[in-house]
């Protein structure tokens, strides 16, 4: 490819987003709306993202996983911050080269392609769209090149998406956000629909295309094993924000939120003596409502180690060490609370 | 064991569809001992969720029906009952919990009356002393402000709470079985803990026993007694939860065992996918369901189904390579 020469190398900075907030507002009425309130959806996310890494973005319905990546993708306008794709500021930005630069592949594989169309044609669209393909040999070529990508046969190019399975009907999702070769591809829950035997098939294919093509991927997803498996940093986010980031190892050795702790403690080990010995934290409730978000830190409400600081002052995202922690048990000046020391029920 | 609650016998139930009839479960054999856990294993499919709504008797006919087998609980074979008489099992001796709470709750009556409804239609009690029994028992499902919470509709309640009131209204009468298909499926995690545990508590209570209907081999590891491994509408395997994990039989079992990320293992572990997709109940294979995706198939397999056969203490396998 062409491309080739003036690639820059991995490990440097892909993206970085900065104090991310999107709001929606809530309104009641047909004809004369009026805001009734204000949803912070997301609510100063701040990460960076290298060439080449993949961080996962981790945490329950709610959380603002998907609207992050979303904002990113620029589909939801960011209400405050900051959003620089390959040194580029395009938070207020509509169109342009990041368009090509980062792609999506969605959760489910049977509504995210269009059954009418032939799979030669889900997978070229975008090259027909963005003018990226000057004759029509070329164009066939593309194709049968990136199924072949994918782990399809060229063959396939002339079928429609029901004659395939799960797993291949989200190869084929990864085939056309590959086609204008981006730097940087969004996978919003991409094996969750996907059964369990299957799942592997195609997490295996994301690694050895991110191994081959120094893709970076932000992988949002609910399964903790999964991202474990995929991520190499990995973003944790509760009501809106991130309460912590870290390398994948240090988060799982050593996760340094309480909500991180319950988190993985919730996440059964497919072994049974594992299981059976492990020390277990079970949160109380549920997680509230973003509408009417708890003041201070917005965890304390089911937090087992919430001090009176926490209820009324919000921690931020502070450094510790190689890792980010928003939490006042880990704030500057505080002694670090070891996670064998916090209570397990 | 000694004695068993429940011994379903060589259960087949067929559908008829537009492409043929399908044969959902086949042939199959298991048993429940009073107070234990079983988990039934299974992808999409596989026959799990048929295999329970066959033991209540609650496949729609047509296009389903109970082509075959027994289903001896408590000694009575459920598929020789009347109507009538397994409407009175139904909630009373045997509960069920279904994925979805929001569809199996009915949105126009309030929490307390669904639960208070089971406790007068089999014990014949009245309303208001049925309606003081739910309070108890959502204050024992860990529903926050009870008495309040009893007149209020089911949209009041978060996804968790639903699924708590559907757990209540199950535990109602008391049964000594509870089937749970994908309970949690719907939940977040750390509110999935929360409701397994809380099932788990309080089948070990009350010395109900419970079948899992799950796909989450970590679920599985940490909840169950002895699991059920389907595949295509057939039991592959049959074991302890500790044999499924630590000596599994069939190349099936093993295979998802591979494929599965876990949460403690060692990094840059690859996983072992299971190449092709789950089989097409309306076009199975003569022979092994699994043969198509196995690494191990021989020419045998396609041809001869396995029968289930012992290979252990407590350990049935239907594979071709054990009997070599």
């Amino acid at each position: 490819m062409s491309a080739e020469a003036t690639k820059p190398a991995r490990g440097d900075e892909l993206l970085r987003v900065e104090d991310l907030k999107v709001h929606f507002p809530l309104t009641r009425g047909v004809v004369f709306q009026r805001e009734i309130g204000i949803v912070k959806a997301v609510d100063g996310v701040s990460f960076t993202l290298q060439r080449g890494e993949t961080l996962g973005l981790v945490g329950e319905s709610g959380c603002g996983k998907s609207t992050t990546s979303l904002a990113v993708l620029r589909m939801h306008p960011a209400t405050a911050g900051r959003i620089v794709f390959e040194g580029e500021d395009i938070t207020r930005q509509t169109r342009g080269l990041f368009r090509r630069r980062m792609q999506m592949v969605y959760q489910d594989p049977y509504g995210s392609l269009d059954p009418r169309m032939k799979v030669a044609d889900i997978v070229g669209e975008p090259l027909v769209i963005h003018k990226a393909t000057p004759g029509r040999a070329e164009y066939r070529e593309r194709v049968a090149g990136l199924l072949a990508t994918v782990g399809l046969l060229p063959a396939m190019a002339d079928r429609y998406p029901h004659e395939f399975s799960g797993g291949q009907r989200q190869r084929i999702g990864i085939a056309r956000a590959l086609a204008l070769e981006p730097s940087l591809v969004i996978c919003d829950e991409p094996v969750s629909a996907l059964d369990v035997s299957i799942q592997a098939q195609v997490i295996n294919v994301l690694m050895e295309l991110q191994e081959r093509l120094a893709l970076s991927y932000l992988f949002v997803a609910h399964d903790l094993a999964v991202v474990r498996h995929i991520s190499h940093r990995i973003a944790v986010m509760y009501l809106g924000r991130i309460v912590e980031i870290a390398a994948r190892d240090d988060l799982f050795r050593e996760p340094l939120h309480p909500y991180t702790q319950a988190l993985l403690s919730a996440v059964p080990v497919a072994d049974p003596e594992v299981e059976a010995a492990r020390p277990r934290t079970v949160l109380r409730g549920e997680v509230p409502s973003v509408l009417r978000p708890p003041p201070g830190c917005r965890f304390h409400p089911r937090c087992p180690q919430a001090m009176a600081v926490c209820r009324t002052e919000a921690p931020p995202l502070a450094r510790f060490g190689s890792r980010q922690v928003a939490c006042h048990l880990h704030g500057p000046g505080v002694i670090p609370i070891r996670p064998a020391a916090a209570a397990h029920s | 064991m000694t004695e068993t609650l429940l011994s379903v016998q060589g259960l087949t139930t067929r559908f008829r569809t537009e492409r043929g009839t399908v044969t959902a479960v086949d042939d199959v054999s298991f048993d429940v001992a009073p107070g234990e856990t079983l988990a039934v294993v299974g992808e999409s499919g596989s026959g799990k969720s048929v295999t329970a709504l066959s033991v209540l008797r609650l496949i729609p006919n047509p296009p389903g029906q109970i082509t075959g087998g027994r289903i001896l609980f408590e000694g009575q074979d459920l598929l020789k009952l009347s109507d009538a008489q397994m409407q009175a099992i139904r909630g009373d001796r045997i509960a069920m919990i279904f994925q979805e709470p929001m569809s199996s709750l009915n949105p126009s009556l309030t929490i307390g009356l669904q639960i208070a409804e089971p406790i007068h239609q089999h014990r014949g009690t009245p309303w208001g002393k049925a309606m003081e029994l739910a309070r108890g028992l959502l204050e024992k499902v860990a529903i926050p402000d009870a008495a309040r919470r009893l007149h209020t509709y089911p949209h009041h309640y978060s996804g968790g709470m639903r699924q708590r009131a559907m757990i209540a209204m199950a535990l109602a009468c008391q049964p000594r079985l509870i089937i749970a298909d994908e309970p949690t499926t719907a939940l977040d995690v750390t509110v999935q803990a929360q409701i397994l545990d809380l099932l788990k508590d309080l089948t070990r209570e009350t010395g109900a026993s419970l079948i899992l209907i799950t796909h989450d081999l970590g679920v599985v590891a940490r909840y169950a007694d002895r699991v059920v491994v389907m595949y295509g509408g057939r039991v592959v395997e049959q074991a302890s939860a500790r044999t499924i994990y630590r000596n599994p039989g069939h190349p099936y079992t093993r295979g998802l065992l591979a494929s599965v990320p876990r949460l403690d293992a060692a990094a840059g572990e690859r996983l072992v996918p299971i190449e092709g997709s789950p089989p097409d109940l309306a076009a199975l294979p003569a022979g092994c369901a699994f043969a198509p995706r196995c690494r191990q198939a021989t020419a045998a397999c396609t041809a001869t189904r396995p029968a289930l056969r012992r290979i252990g203490t407590d350990h049935l396998n239907a594979c071709l390579l054990d009997e070599r």
